[in-house]
């Protein structure tokens, strides 16, 4: 069993500079962070190494990090701009019984992630949620596609908080 | 005098109306298509089970919308299943009926502001003829508005009415 200090460490021995800080000071449990295009080595190192073990992924979510900065366009008009959207994985070795939670952090502009669909396999139905809800692209996923809106669904990533939802759908109205 | 008058011997003979006869024969033998969506389809269930009991009122889940006279919209309306129902109600043979039941399927209930996948009310697909408020509506309320809608095939008639 390892503590969170004790994997912060093996990984910054192990990665170097692509692993960010480790944040501790939280009411919840302590995060660290990680380079979205380095996430798929570091959970493989993290599965197959044999003192870590993480052989469960118990959460993979998406986050809009309500970061955005109100910028004031030439016309007036207020548009957000410049926020980050978030990937956060819970993850737990069933047989040395730890859990680590890791966090990925990419900008709006060109949300690109590196999917572990091929390290936890449970990981495939949450990446296409994290897309279908935030636009977060899982590069290399296997079948990346929405999974809750349908599949005709052009008018963004519900639950990022600059989304407007459309007047109209295939002809229904869509507001109260 | 007419013309059978005082014919019949025997008494066990019932006379009536083409319409009230069609109208008795329609409301006691509503099949509804087995169709759930929610919460309110557990109530639904509860309803068909043995202690409420839908079928003492002819109602008969059916398999197949083009065997059913009546559709129970219960429960939550998402936009993609809303087409589907559209579907679903369009295969389903003439006359045909539409309760809707719950807050959600009558106007989007808890969803009406921040739900940004659910249709607000199905009467903006298709026509509804009787609405079960209630979140959930109890088994009760939901025999109450298959009264209702008994009530309504009832006063209906072959005969066009003209406006008075």
């Amino acid at each position: 069993m390892k503590t969170h200090e004790e994997v912060y460490n093996l990984l910054k021995e192990k990665f170097g500079d692509v692993i960010g800080n480790s944040i501790t000071n939280l009411p919840t449990e302590s995060i660290i962070e990680i380079d979205p295009l380095k996430i798929h080595d570091i959970s493989l190192f993290l599965k197959d190494t044999d003192e870590l073990k993480f052989d469960n992924l118990m959460l993979l979510s998406g986050l809009d990090d309500m970061n955005d900065k109100k910028v004031k366009q030439e016309d007036g008009t207020i548009v957000d701009q410049s926020g980050t959207l978030s990937v956060v994985y819970h993850i737990e070795s069933t047989s040395l019984r730890h859990k680590l939670v890791l966090r990925c952090s990419v900008s709006k502009d060109k949300p690109e992630i590196e999917s572990v669909t091929h390290v936890w396999h449970s990981a495939d139905f949450n990446e296409r949620e994290a897309y279908d809800m935030f636009g977060i692209i899982f590069l290399n996923h296997p079948d990346l596609r929405r999974i809750l809106m349908p599949y005709d669904w052009e008018f963004g990533y519900p639950l990022r908080k600059d989304y407007k939802n459309p007047e109209f759908y295939q002809g229904m109205k869509v507001p109260y | 005098m007419g013309l059978l008058d005082q014919e019949f011997v025997d008494d066990n003979i019932v006379i009536t109306k083409v319409d009230d006869l069609l109208n008795w024969a329609r409301l006691s033998s509503l099949w509804q298509v087995g169709f759930g969506l929610a919460c309110c389809a557990i109530e639904m269930m509860a309803t068909s089970a043995s202690h409420y009991d839908f079928d003492r009122f002819g109602v008969i889940p059916r398999a197949s919308p083009r065997q059913a006279d009546i559709i129970i919209i219960s429960g939550t309306v998402t936009l993609k299943m809303a087409t589907r129902i559209k579907r679903l109600y369009e295969q389903m043979p003439d006359p045909k009926y539409v309760i809707s039941m719950g807050s959600c399927s009558n106007c989007g209930g808890p969803y009406w502001e921040h739900g940004y996948h659910v249709l607000k009310g199905i009467d903006r697909v298709i026509p509804v003829d009787v609405y079960v408020p209630g979140c959930p509506p109890r088994p009760e309320a939901l025999l109450e508005g298959l009264l209702k809608l008994q009530e309504k095939i009832r006063n209906e008639s072959l005969v066009k009415k003209e406006v008075a």
